[in-house]
């Protein structure tokens, strides 16, 4: 909690509606506007408009901006194209996850990585020392832009609406520059639900008439956080703080894929992170479904069937789509029972261990 | 939000109603303004049945919703007489209407009923939360 939460943009839009805003990141968020439950099914089944405003957007421009970022960061982003995202990490020197990020290739000397709000100041301090030796600035214009994605299976048929961009030559992970609404957006095939959609980044000034242009039409429905939680956690996507923290390494979380541990020279954390690919982890990131109606939260102990401790619960929530409790959770990795309890509050609950994702569109 | 005048509060957000009643038996249910900050509830668990007997101030239930899990306490001691059954096979009911068909149980009360609050009172306590 911090002391005096800041707005995004869209605060009064949000105070309008009858939103509960809570303190998130040093943001006050919509948790949710009416019933989170809706919410969460409009996202899976028409068109859910979030605010996001609190991310962190922080440019890097120059001549080695690319390089720069493959030193700073685990993924080998210079051979990609202009106009292109992908799913990374910055991580500490001895291989713990700093935070997870999209980053954006937006022109050729040009990328945008966006960052968690709690974590961009640790990130753009990072990016400033570790790019200090390359031709790039680093330039945090997170206070400049607002976010705003609009995701579900109609996302698109709705954005059509609002802009003469071609759409359906927006790959997933990609990005272009497109009037909405008669914005300057830049539209992203992004997200954190599991659904199709889109995230479009634009002049802090501009959001209002964005959001505003967007939740008129039928069908569109205001999400919050908790939604959002729920969406991520049934689509298998880690959370920060939860599955991914300093402590964590990618590969524990399933993640060992984006460490390019073979791109060319050297980046922060690829001694540890080399050392932790030559051994499995001590614990895997696992998916639980409850046969009971009780969630298993955030810290509860997993347990196996002779009530031996064997891992931690990570997030856990109802799932609305499969209509029973979801969790992810840390387990030993040299435990093979399938068939696991969780500790509900002094109850030992079963739970079944499962295949990440729980959600997959179709 | 809302806080009927006619019924009576505990600093845990249950609401109480009823007890001026002829044989002193009273209903008990959770306060919009709990329901609002729990969400959606989607799990609701009394540790008595009816017959069993509930001190004022002690936990005799969970409260789980789709954000987090709460305990429920009595705001009366006494007798439980009647549990609502359609709360327990769909808790949402609470949300959607906290004060009537989301009621949760029933009290024969035994002892005086302590510090409950009244409407005024417990809506100070709302809006300095």
């Amino acid at each position: 909690m911090s002391a005096n939460p800041k707005k995004t943009p869209l605060y009064d839009v949000h105070s309008g509606l009858g939103a509960n805003l809570v303190d998130f990141a040093g943001y006050l968020m919509p948790l949710r506007y009416a019933s989170e439950t809706s919410e969460h099914a409009a996202v899976r089944t028409g068109a859910g408009l979030f605010d996001l405003s609190h991310m962190g957007e922080i440019f890097l421009s120059g001549p080695q901006a690319g390089a720069a970022l493959d030193h700073a960061l685990v993924g080998n982003l210079s051979p990609m194209a202009v106009g292109k995202a992908r799913y990374t990490m910055i991580c500490a020197p001895d291989g713990g996850v700093l935070d997870d990020l999209i980053v954006y290739r937006l022109a050729d000397e040009t990328w945008m990585v966006v960052a968690n709000a709690a974590n961009v100041a640790v990130v753009r301090d990072a990016l400033v020392e570790r790019a200090a030796g390359f031709e790039t600035r680093v330039d945090d214009r997170s206070d400049a832009y607002a976010l705003i994605a609009l995701q579900g299976p109609r996302a698109q048929e709705i954005l059509a609406g609002f802009t003469d961009a071609p759409l359906p030559e927006l790959r997933y992970y990609a990005i272009f520059a497109a009037k909405v609404a008669g914005i300057d957006a830049l539209l992203a095939r992004t997200g954190y639900t599991g659904e199709d959609g889109f995230e479009l980044f634009v002049d802090a000034g501009d959001a209002v008439a964005l959001w505003q242009a967007l939740a008129e039409v039928e069908g569109v429905v205001p999400c919050g956080l908790s939604s959002r939680d729920t969406l991520r956690l049934e689509a298998g996507m880690p959370l920060y703080g939860n599955e991914l923290t300093t402590e964590t390494s990618p590969y524990e979380a399933g993640l060992g894929r984006v460490v390019k541990l073979d791109k060319p020279g050297d980046f922060v954390g690829k001694a540890a992170l080399a050392a932790q690919a030559q051994t499995p982890p001590g614990r895997t990131l696992v998916g639980l479904v409850a046969r009971g109606r009780r969630a298993p939260r955030k810290g509860y102990q997993v347990v196996t069937s002779d009530g031996t401790p064997c891992g931690v619960v990570t997030s856990g929530a109802p799932s609305p789509t499969l209509g029973k409790p979801i969790a992810m959770a840390y387990v030993d990795s040299g435990v093979t029972e399938t068939e696991l309890a969780v500790d509900v509050r002094g109850r030992q609950e079963p739970v079944d261990v499962v295949d990440l994702p729980f959600y997959k569109r179709s | 939000m809302s806080v009927p005048e006619q019924l009576r509060y505990s600093e845990e957000h249950e609401w109480v109603s009823g007890l001026e009643s002829e044989g002193g038996i009273v209903t008990v249910g959770i306060t919009q303004h709990a329901a609002d900050a729990l969400g959606e509830i989607v799990y609701l668990e009394l540790s008595s049945g009816e017959g069993d007997t509930v001190e004022a101030g002690e936990a005799c239930g969970e409260v789980e919703s789709t954000k987090s899990v709460s305990d429920l306490y009595s705001p009366v001691s006494g007798e439980i007489t009647a549990i609502n059954s359609a709360v327990i096979d769909e808790p949402k009911v609470i949300n959607d209407d906290p004060y009537g068909e989301g009621w949760i149980f029933k009290v024969r009360v035994s002892d005086e009923p302590g510090d409950l609050l009244d409407a005024a009172a417990y809506t100070k306590l709302i809006e300095e939360s």
